[in-house]
Parts: C-alpha cells; structure tokens; sequence
C-alpha cells in the first residue's frame, strides 16, 4: 500500500483546536468576530479533509508521526478508508451545526456561549484525531480528550440535573477509559505495536483466554460511548444538554466515536478471523441484538423527544455493531455505511427536536400536535429523516439496511435479519406517530395557525441535512465518495482475512 | 568547568543562606531578591550539569581534590542531574511565588528566619541528589529535615504539634538510614557509593550488609512518607505555611524516592535488590495500600489542601510501584513520574496558596464562583486537575502508562489495578472541586438585589503568584508532549543497563 507523508492530518486536527483558543480570546464582547472564527474553522477543516479524499480513492494511505514516544509507541496519524469516512461525516457535519448552533444559542439567548463554541471546536478537533490516528495509543489520547472537551457542553446549562447528568457521563466514560488504557498497555506488552491493520494484527499473540478477555474490555470500553446495553445508561441522562449538543454527541462526535472504536477494535485489531475462530463473533452478535430490540421498545414509551430520538440512536449504533460483528462483506458495508447514513438522519433529526424548543418550547411528544402546520420545514425533514431510518426507499436509510440484512444472510444467521427486521418496525412505531401527530392531528391551542418557523439559521441547516440524506439515498456516492470509501475499507479487510 | 558548576550548586544557596539574616537584619525587603537570585544559580548550574551528563557522559567532581573514596565525591550521572533540575526548578518557582504568601502568613520579623531556613532546606535537598557518599547523603538529609521542621513550626495553629510529631518520626527515619551506611561501612571500610558497588557483590550474603539494606529501606521508606509510616506527614504538610508546603509536597517525597532508587539500583546491584530480598514486592504492596488509602483518606476531606496532602501520600505509591516492578518500563514511569507529580504537586499547592491568599478559605465548599474570580488560577487548577486524572496530553498520562506497562510485564494485576482505580478516584476529588468552583449557583442570599444577578469582581492572585502558577501549568502540558523526548535523551540512560 502506498504511503504518502503529509501534514495534512495534523491541521486537520489543529485547525479547530487553534480556533478554540481563538474563540476564547476573543471572547463574549465580540460575538461576530467569535462565531466567524467557529465558521471559518469548519469550512477549512472540511476542506482539508476534503482535499485527502482522492489520494484516498486511489488507495494510498496519508501518514504523519506527531512524536515517537518509545520504539513502537508513536502519537502518529494515518487516514486508511474507513477513517477517512469518518472524518469527512464529522467534518462535514460541523459545519451544519456550527451554523445551527449560533443560531440556537442566540435564539435562547443561551449563557457561556463562549465556553459552549471553545467546547465545541475541542470536539471537533478530538474527534478527527480519532478518525485519523494510526494507532491504539493516538486513539485513545484523543478519545480520552474528546471525554473531557464534551464535559463542559453537557453540564452547559449548570442546572442539578445537568451536573447531575455530566457526573454520569464522568464516570461512565472515564472507566471506560481506564479499561482501555489497561487494555491497550497488554496489547502493546503482547505483540510490541499498536498500529491497526485492516484484518486484525492481534492473531496469534496469546491464549485464547487473554484475547477474549481483551476483546471484552475493548468493547467494554468503546461500547460505553456507544451506548451498547447495559453500559448506555448516561445517554439518555446526558439529553439535558442543549440540541445542538446533543445533536453533535450522537450523529457525529461522541457515541460516534464508541461505534468507531468498536469497529476498529472488531475489524482493525481482531480481524474477522480470529473472531471466527475465538467464537466470540456470535455471543456479542447476540448481545448487540438484545441492544437493539430494547433500545427500539423503550424508545416507544418516552415522551420526551430528544429522549425518544436518544434511544433511537442507542438502536441503530448497536445495528451498526452487529453489521460488523456478523463480520461478512455486506454487513461491513452496511455497518460502516450506515454510520455516515445514520449520521445525516439523526442530526436532522435533533436539529429539528431543538428548532421546536428553541421556537415553540416544546420538548413532549404529546404536545406536538398540529405543529407540522406552523413548522412545516421544520417538520418536513423531521418526516424525511424519519423515513429514512426506517429504512424506506429512496432515503440513505435503505440503502444501509438492504447490506446488512444481506449481511445477515450471509453470515447463515436469519434471526439477525429478523433483528433487523423488528428494529425497523420499532423504528416506524416510534417515529411515525410523530409526524402524524404533528401534521394531520387538530392543532392544539397554542399553535399558531399560520406559518411560523425557528430562525433561518436553524432551519436552513437542517433542511439541507434532510435532503442530504434524502441524496445520498439515491446517489450514495454523491460528493465525497462515501460508498467507494465503504467498500474499498471493506475490501481491504477481506483482502486479509 | 562543568565540575565547578556541580560544586556551586551547592555551595552558593549554603553560603547564600548564611547572608540572608544578616541582609534581613539590615534591610528586610532584600531578603526576597536575595533569595531569588540565589536560586537562578543552582537552576542555571544543574542544567548546565544535565547538559554535560547529556553530551559526555556521567562525571564527578571531587570536593578539595580528595580522590574517593577517602574524600567526599559528587557523582552525577543522568538519574540526579535531571533530579537535580527539577529540585532547583520548583524551588525557583516557590521563591517567586513566596513573597506574597510570606507576607500574609507570617509575622514581619520571622522573614529574615524563613528565607534562611528556605535555603537550607532546598540546599539539603540539591546535596541528597548530588552527593556521590552515602555518610554525605545524610548529612545533607539532616540538613532539609532539620530546616524542615522549622519551617513547617511556624505555620498555621497545630504546626508546633505536626513539627514536633515530624521531628520525632523524621528522626527515627534519619537515624536507620544512618544505622544502615554504618552497618555498610562496618562490611566494606568505605561510604563512597560507587566504591561501596564494587565492593558489595562479594558481600551480598553477609549478614550485616542485610540488615544495613533493611535498616536504609524502612529509613527512606519512613522519609519518603509510605503507607503505613506516612502517619507524620499529612499533619506536617498540612499545617505548614503555603509556601513552605508548596515546596515540601513537590519535593521531599520525591528526593527520598531518587535516593530510594539510587541505594537500590546503583549502590546495591538490582541482582541483590530484586532477588535476593523480598523487598520489592513488599513495597509493591505497601503502595498498592498507600494509593488507595490516601485515596479514600482524600475523599473524606472538605480542606483542600489536606486533600492535597492524602494525593501526596498516593502519589509516594505512583513512584514506589515503578520501583517496586523492577523492569525497564515501571522504572521509567517511576522516574518521569517524579518529575510530573513534583510539578503537578507545585502547581496545586501554589494554587490552594493562592486561592487561601485571596480568600481566607480552603474549605472546597466555599469555592463558588472561584472561575469568575481567579479565572487563571482557577484554569491553572483545572489543567493540572485533568493532568492528576490522567487526560492525554497532560503529563500525567504518559507516567501512567508506563507504570501500568511496567506492571502489566510485571504480571502485577492488582497493582495496575490500583493505579487505574487511582486515576478515578482522583477523578472523583478533582472534579468535586471543579464543579464547586465552576458550576455552583449562588446562594440566594448572597444574590445581589440586581435583578438576582451577581456580578463576580475578578481579583486574581498578584502576579508573583500567578507567574509561577502558569509556568507550572503551562509545564503539565509540555512535559506531557514531550515526554517521549525526556524518556529518549534523559530518562533511558537513567534506567539501570540491565534492565
């Protein structure tokens, strides 16, 4: 594979971590010149994303070795496909939410708006650091710093219960950071690199005991971002945060990140292979699907949306995990598709759970009646992404779940598919009663009989979100290649393995 | 001219320290210039030393020209001259900040007194990592006691007690380190270190050279402050004026870790140390203990600075674990974790300084709005705070990792199990402080009658404390990236070769 030595991915990262600092010098007095500086550094961290892609296509590999700690240790960086997927889903999604979020925190009017943007951009910039490292070690540097720069964003509104939720959020994921850190220190006493490779690179370096106790603490310690079952109870809590933030945390940067690094860990450390031969591909598959199916049905009795659309996310990163765990091609490509897929829909999908609090301060289902009338942007690609994550043609929804139910036909397992099956179901359960509450239901008292959206800010964002995902149902490799990543990511895994 | 430079390290603050009640007695304002400047010297001359060790290799310099092992010689190889950098650095630092604290804390006439006994104390401290003569070493490690002691008496109300108790135990410790170079000299006829590990092998079955490692182990152990001979220390560092804690927590600790790891490592073979003596793994487990006693013991206070003092006694555990693995990885972590916690530790206490300067508490609880008030300060504490939980790319990550991999090659599970608990209790601790200081509302009562919104005034410490603490904060971060550098060019040579 060829390799190409560029800085690239380091300004990748550096560019919203200078625009941190940058916003916090400039602070509250200026707000224009502050925001300016979030919206610059989105636009150019995408373009420098961007600007990798096709040196990508061509299947090279772009690497960058930040320090060398100790020989075999090294803070280093390297875009393979797959991550190069996900840091074009982060990067390109911060720029709908940066637009998104000044016009949320304005409209509320929000306190710490500084805190919140420097917060935000630390995200970002721990987030592509995680796309892009190269190996256990820079993974978990960055993961660990994406913990902590996501703290301030969801104790933001410094209620109890926001403290509440963020001390929950602490100790949920710094255990988890601490089992992967001892994880990660026996892989490298095991085998004396921590460098992914498509295929797995751990085969064969201990007992079969010791490896399926590894897996279970790396997936321990990614699945608690991930909100796989039983370790997802902050998520849920964590809703307390403002939308956009919670819009952020789970299309693109936090669970996102769990899911990535479960991935990473099933298909880049282990590799198909071994899982095959440990056997312990299918107990997890099991455990994931239990995730799934209850994660659909508590979503049915919550009535508080974002809550509702935070169990909707538990379910479908676990399908996400599953499709990789049934470890045949087309459920690797559904999985990892579906991360970018997943990613568009659910971002719509709290932009337009925060456009109505931010408007209509409504927060309930129930009260959602008749307000598709007054918002009916706003509501319109609520319907769209809803659609799509139940998996109807033409959205990007379908597309995911057509690979990963071939996925598990592939694999031999038909109750998988059912999984699948029941968890669109669930889907459709859970989120059509939404729209038809709010579009064909006798309006309720409050709201107004005429057209009256959220600030453009707000909706313009996420109307684009809901017709990119309408577009990448159709073209799936529309714009930046999404899909020719997928199946060249795929391809290289099999090729190994 | 390197070999001066080692001499002046020491011999400029003793002499120094001697001026300072004279220059006090005369006019009281010099003291604090006089002690700075006097404290750039050894700075400038340890680094000009580790910048030697760096280029040529490990030197000593001969005191009086007295060829060892008759005279008293200074060895410096890469292990003390990087101690010796840090040691000069944080008393640098703590001079700077002292002048505010000093003034505040005690009484006009004790300042001649204090700046004294403060050069005493980092002169012994400079002088145990220096000397290449064990007899040396003590005399230099009564010296910082002894300096100590005082220093720690004229603090707060219930000093005199925790000095006295510190005396006593302090003592004990001072004299089985002295029982232990006298049992070595009684076997071998010789005090000089490196003569003592060319003779000792031969005697490694000898009875007396047992007991003389025993009688030096629980002598270090006790000055070090290991769980369970820990017990004068919290009082001690607690009650001692800030300045003079903020260079004893970062300090003391560790002078007496690096002459735990010298003794065991350079003067006895680590063949003796490790195999032949259950040592290691009783001190592997006596710091499991401390690491999580000093972790519960933190949670239980409301002081922030006892608080501090139990992280001491955990973080004595980081370094004695690294040790106690014996394997190139846990040395390294136990080594690069001196230097880290030293500066962690100086960051905190300087901050609590700060904070008790500014408001007269150190009570957790009262800290609300302490990030409108001292929003640097408070930012210097929540970097270092981060750094103590282990967030990448603070410096406490990376000696984390190498202690956890120096265990994980140990196949010590409940050791790493230990230090990955360690970093969640200090999660716990630290963000408790955080949230007080961050995220507390006001009190109603205290709202102001303007629409109920407070206006915090921002009254930040005076700049004499602030630079120090940036510094130090800005140190957590660096040190942290590059630590791979420090680990490649210093701290490889410092781990013995065979390992």
């Amino acid at each position: 594979m060829d390799v190409v030595y560029s800085s690239r991915p380091l300004w990748a990262v550096l560019v919203s971590m200078i625009a941190a600092f940058l916003i916090l010098a400039t602070g509250e007095k200026n707000r224009n010149i502050r925001e300016s500086w979030t919206i610059i550094a989105a636009f150019v961290k995408f373009f420098i994303v961007v600007s990798m892609v096709p040196l990508i296509l061509q299947g090279k590999v772009i690497e960058y070795t930040l320090i060398t700690f100790y020989p075999g240790l090294l803070l280093q960086f390297r875009i393979d496909a797959f991550g190069m997927l996900f840091g074009l889903i982060a990067s390109s999604l911060w720029i709908a939410t940066s637009f998104y979020s000044i016009g949320y925190v304005r409209k509320l009017n929000e306190h710490a708006q500084t805190r919140y943007f420097f917060a935000f951009a630390m995200c970002l910039a721990s987030t592509i650091g995680i796309a892009f490292s190269a190996n256990l070690l820079t993974f978990l540097v960055f993961y660990e710093m994406l913990t902590l720069a996501t703290y301030p964003l969801v104790i933001h509104t410094e209620s109890p219960e926001a403290i509440m939720g963020g001390r929950k959020y602490l100790a949920y994921t710094l255990t988890a950071g601490c089992v992967l850190l001892f994880a990660t220190g026996m892989i490298f006493y095991m085998t004396g690199t921590l460098d992914f490779k498509a295929g797995g690179f751990i085969a064969g370096s201990g007992s079969s005991a010791v490896l399926i106790m590894l897996f279970a603490m790396l997936i321990f310690g990614f699945g608690v971002k991930a909100g796989i079952m039983p370790m997802h109870e902050w998520l849920p809590t964590a809703m307390v945060a403002p939308t956009p933030v919670s819009a952020l945390l789970h299309a693109v940067a936090v669970v996102k990140a769990g899911v990535f690094g479960c991935l990473r860990v099933i298909l880049y450390i282990f590799g198909p292979n071994l899982l095959h031969d440990l056997g312990i591909w299918l107990i997890m598959a099991y455990i994931v699907s239990f995730t799934v199916i209850v994660a659909g049905l508590l979503a049915l009795g919550q009535d508080h949306l974002k809550r509702r659309l935070a169990f909707s996310t538990i379910n479908n990163l676990a399908m996400i995990v599953l499709g990789a765990i049934l470890l045949t091609k087309s459920s690797m490509t559904g999985a990892m598709i579906h991360m970018a897929n997943h990613a568009f829909m659910k971002i719509t999908l709290f932009f337009c759970a925060g456009a109505l609090h931010a408007k209509v301060h409504k927060d309930y289902v129930s009260q959602l009646d008749g307000i598709g009338r007054q918002m009916p942007m706003t509501m319109g690609a609520f319907a769209i992404a809803a659609i799509g994550l139940s998996g109807i043609p033409p959205m990007n929804g379908f597309i995911s779940k057509w690979f990963l139910c071939l996925g598990a036909l592939e694999a031999n397992q038909i109750i998988f598919l059912f999984v699948f099956f029941t968890s669109a179901m669930l889907d459709v359960a859970f989120l059509f009663p939404i729209i038809y509450n709010s579009f064909f239901k006798k309006p309720l008292d409050d709201v107004a009989p005429h057209f009256d959206e959220a600030p453009m800010l707000m909706v313009i964002p996420l109307s684009i979100t809901a017709l990119l995902s309408l577009v990448f149902g159709i073209a799936p490799d529309a714009f930046v290649h999404f899909f020719s990543l997928t199946t060249m990511a795929v391809q290289n895994i099999m090729g190994v393995g | 001219m390197a070999e001066q430079l080692a001499a002046l390290i020491i011999v400029v603050p003793l002499l120094a320290s001697l001026l300072v009640p004279v220059i006090g007695w005369w006019q009281k304002k010099l003291c604090y210039p006089w002690v700075v400047a006097v404290l750039v010297v050894p700075l400038i001359c340890s680094l000009g030393v580790l910048n030697t060790v760096m280029t040529t290799g490990k030197f000593s310099y001969r005191l009086g020209g007295w060829a060892p092992p008759w005279g008293i010689e200074y060895a410096i190889d890469h292990l003390n001259a990087f101690v010796l950098v840090i040691v000069a650095f944080i008393s640098l630092m703590v001079a700077i900040y002292s002048k505010k604290s000093v003034e505040k804390e005690l009484k006009k006439e004790k300042i001649a007194s204090f700046y004294t006994l403060f050069l005493l104390l980092v002169t012994g401290l400079l002088g145990m990592v220096i000397t290449g003569d064990a007899f040396n070493l003590f005399v230099f490690l009564e010296i910082s006691s002894l300096s100590c002691y005082a220093l720690i008496a004229i603090g707060e109300e219930g000093a005199p007690m925790a000095a006295f108790n510190y005396i006593i135990i302090g003592t004990i410790g001072a004299c089985f380190y002295l029982l232990g170079v006298g049992y070595l000299y009684i076997a071998t006829g010789s005090l000089n270190m490196a003569d003592l590990a060319s003779i000792l092998p031969a005697l490694y079955h000898s009875k007396v050279i047992l007991v003389g490692f025993a009688f030096f182990t629980v002598g270090l152990v006790i000055k070090g402050g290991l769980f369970p001979l820990h017990t004068w220390l919290p009082d001690s560092y607690c009650t001692a004026p800030s300045a003079v804690s903020a260079l004893i927590a970062p300090l003391m600790t560790k002078v007496a870790a690096y002459v735990m790891i010298r003794l065991m490592f350079t003067v006895f073979q680590p063949q003796f140390s490790v195999d032949m003596m259950p040592v290691m793994s009783i001190l592997g487990w006596l710091a499991v203990f401390a690491i999580i006693f000093g972790g519960i013991k933190a949670l239980a206070q409301t002081d922030i600075k006892r608080m501090l003092v139990y992280i001491v006694v955990a973080e004595v555990g980081y370094i004695v674990i690294g040790v106690s693995v014996a394997n190139r990885m846990g040395l390294t972590g136990a080594i690069l974790h001196i230097m880290n916690d030293a500066v962690m530790m100086a960051c905190l206490f300087l901050v609590v300084g700060a904070i008790f300067y500014k408001t007269g508490t150190r009570d957790i609880s009262e800290f609300r709005h302490l990030n409108k008030k001292m929003p640097f300060t408070m930012a210097a504490f929540t970097i270092t705070a981060l750094s103590m939980v282990g967030i990448p790319p603070a410096c406490g990550f990376f000696s984390k990792w190498y202690l956890i991999l120096g265990t994980i090659e140990a196949g010590q599970w409940v050791h790493a199990a230990a230090l990955l608990c360690s970093s969640l209790i200090n999660a716990v601790l630290f963000f408790r402080v955080i949230e007080c200081a961050y995220l507390k509302p006001m009190e109603p009562a205290n709202a102001h009658d303007a629409g109920g919104i407070h206006i915090v005034q921002r009254d930040e410490a005076p700049l004499t404390m602030l630079i120090p603490i940036i510094i130090m904060a800005i140190l957590v971060i660096v040190l942290g990236i590059f630590s791979g550098n420090i680990i490649s060019s210093i701290i490889q040579f410092a781990v013995p070769a065979s390992f």
